[in-house]
């Protein structure tokens, strides 16, 4: 038994993992916690992705982590400095969710499930594959990925835990 | 983003009135329906990283009642009423002698019941801010949620992430007198609010 370490991720935030280490991220709502696993190296890394594309950015200096599009590379990068191959990961994606329910959907209102479009448009422009994702919805998440077996905890309010 | 952590104190002043002047009437508002002294502590104006803003109310687990809307008009930005679950269930309780069961289920109507109320006290505090800059604001339909204060509060915090990885919040926190109802409004400006708001009340923005 690996005695494990909880390795916390920010909102727009990213962190990589080995074996030893547990990446968790709390209370994702229209954000989503993208997650990629090697599972011969032993891998993980996590994204707490908050919106879609930096093309909306209006920031001076951009916070890779925050965007799908600049976050997924990115944690591709960090996995294959600590020796995992791109060619073996695999990804499994949480929260999108919808948090409030509003008549009409302006296109902020519809963020959750825009992120989720983005973070797989990514996936697959680097052919990495879905292994399992817990999106949408309108109920908060908070996630785990062991970064030893590769599973995803996914806890919410009213929903309880389930495991990718 | 800049503009929000140059703010010169004399700024801060000025949205820690508009804290003062909307929330105050909230309070009142909140104070006649419930028929009990309403008491709110001096607004205090922050600017945290997105991380820390859920603290404010227990941590981004901590399950809370939010009931959101977004302001529309000449100072857009979103609004937030947040209760604990305790303070909800004896809000009802005195309100509409509605018994909460503790399951944590809230029936239709229940949930309608803390909607309005989130709807009178949103809205007296947007219509004395009106008054007070003369901006046109007025609130959307208001959405109701029961979840982890960090899913709720990322929501209000998407105007901000375009500029940055900080955001701005007047936040008033009010008790009823025993202590027995207590929360916080939050008012978030969109980044670009704060120049009219300053223009309005007469104070140079940046």
């Amino acid at each position: 038994m690996i005695q494990q370490t909880i390795i916390k991720v920010g909102m727009a935030d990213l962190n990589v993992g080995t074996q030893e280490g547990v990446l968790k991220t709390t209370g994702l709502g229209s954000c989503v916690g993208l997650t990629l696993f090697d599972g011969v190296a032993k891998i993980g890394g996590m994204a707490h992705v908050m919106l879609p594309t930096s093309d909306i950015a209006r920031e001076g200096s951009l916070n890779i982590a925050k965007y799908a599009n600049t976050a997924i590379p990115e944690l591709i990068e960090r996995m294959t400095l600590l020796g995992a191959s791109i060619t073996r990961m695999e990804a499994k994606l949480a929260g999108g969710a919808q948090m409030f329910a509003f008549a009409g959907s302006s296109d902020t209102m519809r963020i959750g499930p825009r992120n989720v479009e983005s973070c797989k448009a990514m996936l697959i422009r680097y052919h990495i594959g879905i292994k399992g994702e817990d999106t949408g919805g309108n109920y908060g998440r908070t996630i785990e990925l062991n970064c030893d077996s590769g599973a995803l905890t996914i806890r919410s309010v009213l929903q309880g835990i389930k495991e990718l | 983003m800049d503009t929000i952590k140059g703010l010169a104190d004399y700024q801060l002043d000025v949205l820690k009135e508009i804290g003062n002047i909307g929330a105050g009437h909230a309070a009142t508002a909140l104070s006649t329906l419930l028929d009990k002294p309403v008491d709110m502590l001096v607004p205090k104006v922050v600017v945290l990283p997105f991380e820390e803003i859920p603290d404010i109310v227990g941590g981004a687990e901590e399950v809370v009642l939010a009931i959101f809307l977004r302001v529309v008009g000449e100072a857009p930005g979103n609004m937030f009423f947040i209760l604990n679950l305790e303070s909800a269930r004896n809000m009802l309780s005195k309100l509409i002698g509605m018994d909460l069961s503790d399951n944590g289920d809230y029936s239709e109507l229940e949930l309608s019941a803390l909607n309005e109320i989130g709807n009178i006290l949103a809205g007296s505090y947007l219509s004395s801010l009106a008054d007070f800059t003369r901006l046109t604001m007025y609130p959307t339909v208001p959405a109701l949620a029961i979840d982890m204060a960090g899913a709720i509060l990322s929501y209000g915090l998407l105007q901000f992430g375009e500029m940055g990885d900080q955001a701005l919040l007047i936040d008033t926190k009010f008790l009823e007198g025993s202590e027995e109802v207590q929360g916080h409004f939050f008012l978030i400006p969109d980044p670009e609010s704060f120049g009219k708001l300053f223009a309005a009340l007469g104070v140079e923005s940046l």
